[in-house]
């Protein structure tokens, strides 16, 4: 059997990660923001992937990245490619998916640091961007690692999305070639019954799933030590 | 020269309307009055972390005029802020905590100037320790160290003694007293001690219910302020 699946997988997850994780980090601060308006709207809209049937998710996805849609035109005039049903489209998916746990685990890092620090670091003459970066996100760096480590299995988790906007087989990085992810991978060997190709794939992905959380955990209960 | 600080503030916190006068000229002016008189948030509106109408001067230096529409960054207010719980930023060693300020300091000759300050206050030894391994006293010279390893134009301590027992509590004291000398800058010291007060305070201004009520050296002012106690 190959492994195939499942390094495209990680290979996915590990993009999405590091994307959620940016753009969550950044959202997460711009959300602990007091003065920043209609807050409950902006909650609500960065929650929302986790409420939706990810049928409805990917039927977005579809329609504003497809290839006769404006981002997807402009997209192929840019790369020469298109985004859905391709390694892009799967990352997107993928992304999308992670980000409000990214968000998540972030808002709740950073409501954890004392607000006298920040003020003591204005008062030290920081401007905010160096309270930022030198405070702020440090401080906040447990929850910035759970997030990603949650943000990491959730992606390699991914099934309806994926299905919806990267259902093909297609390209991964270094070599993987004309392959699925391993979700997907699982259900097409079960519908094809090879019941032995899913098991094992099934069973890889839920054990690299639990040490991603186990380490997560492990990671985050030392940075809360350390302090 | 960092001259007198000049202030007429008006800010609300909660139902207490605060309205106060203050004259501080260099030298350690104490801001006494019960708990929940408005001596912190005054304070806190001086470092502008919270929003107040009126007006600041510092020497020559407007740092609010809302008339004029002048609201100076609290970075850019170049002042100290000892916090009653310290806020000794957690993630770094007693060094990095000091020279977290020394932004007037080049970058080369921070870490001398940090540890010769932390051997000044007597826990040089801690220069490579974070503050959780602190004692409660340790932790109070490594905040001042802090606080006046950024050379301010203003020094700012809210009740930062507390927490200690009397013996610690005269010992720095007598080591602020030491900094705001030479220094020669306002430093306006909140606390509710009016022992406290007796050892450090050049000038007393005593606030009731977000109003200053009286004004003047220790001697004039201590009685009242024990008879508010």
């Amino acid at each position: 059997m190959s492994w195939a699946p499942l390094v495209l997988s990680l290979q996915i997850a590990t993009i999405a990660m590091i994307i959620s994780v940016v753009v969550g980090t950044a959202l997460a601060v711009v959300l602990a923001w007091k003065r920043l308006p209609l807050p409950d709207l902006f909650h609500a809209l960065v929650s929302t992937p986790l409420v939706l049937p990810p049928t409805v998710l990917g039927y977005y996805l579809l329609v504003s990245l497809g290839p006769h849609s404006l981002v997807g035109r402009a997209w192929h005039a840019l790369f020469g490619a298109d985004i859905a049903f391709t390694f892009t489209g799967a990352v997107v998916a993928a992304t999308v998916g992670s980000l409000p746990l990214v968000i998540g685990a972030v808002r709740v890092g950073l409501d954890a640091i004392d607000p006298n620090l920040i003020a003591a670091a204005r008062t030290l003459g920081a401007k905010p961007m160096r309270v930022l970066a030198t405070v702020t996100l440090p401080l906040a760096s447990p929850g910035i690692i759970a997030g990603a480590m949650l943000g990491f299995a959730r992606a390699l988790g991914d099934y309806g999305m994926t299905q919806m906007i990267a259902s093909e087989r297609f390209n991964g990085l270094f070599g993987i070639q004309n392959t699925s992810p391993a979700s997907i991978f699982v259900y097409d060997e079960l519908v094809a019954m090879r019941e032995d190709a899913a098991r094992n794939m099934a069973i890889a992905t839920t054990a690299l799933g639990i040490a991603m959380l186990f380490l997560a955990n492990r990671l985050t209960r030392r940075l809360h030590r350390a302090r | 020269m960092p001259g007198d600080l000049v202030a007429d503030l008006a800010l609300t916190r909660g139902e207490l309307a605060i309205a106060a006068e203050l004259r501080c000229p260099p030298g350690i002016t104490c801001l006494m009055g019960p708990s929940g008189s408005g001596k912190s948030s005054l304070l806190a509106a001086l470092a502008g972390l919270l929003p107040a109408d009126g007006r600041i001067v510092l020497g020559d230096t407007v740092w609010l005029d809302r008339k004029r529409g002048v609201d100076v960054a609290v970075d850019a207010r170049e002042l100290a802020y000892v916090f009653q719980g310290l806020a000794l930023f957690p993630h770094m060693t007693a060094l990095h905590n000091v020279m977290y300020g020394m932004h007037h300091v080049e970058r080369d000759a921070r870490p001398a100037k940090a540890r010769a300050l932390l051997d000044q206050l007597g826990v040089g030894h801690l220069a490579h320790r974070r503050p959780r391994t602190f004692s409660g006293g340790e932790a109070q010279r490594v905040a001042l160290a802090r606080a006046f390893g950024r050379s301010p134009r203003l020094v700012l301590l809210d009740e930062p003694f507390s927490a200690l027992d009397r013996e610690l509590r005269a010992q720095l004291c007598r080591l602020v007293r030491e900094l705001v000398g030479e220094l020669g800058v306002p430093a306006v010291h909140v606390t509710h001690s009016v022992a406290e007060a007796r050892q450090l305070a050049d000038r007393v201004i005593l606030i009731h219910r977000g109003k200053v009520i009286a004004t003047g050296t220790p001697a004039e002012v201590l009685t009242e302020a024990e008879a508010l106690e």
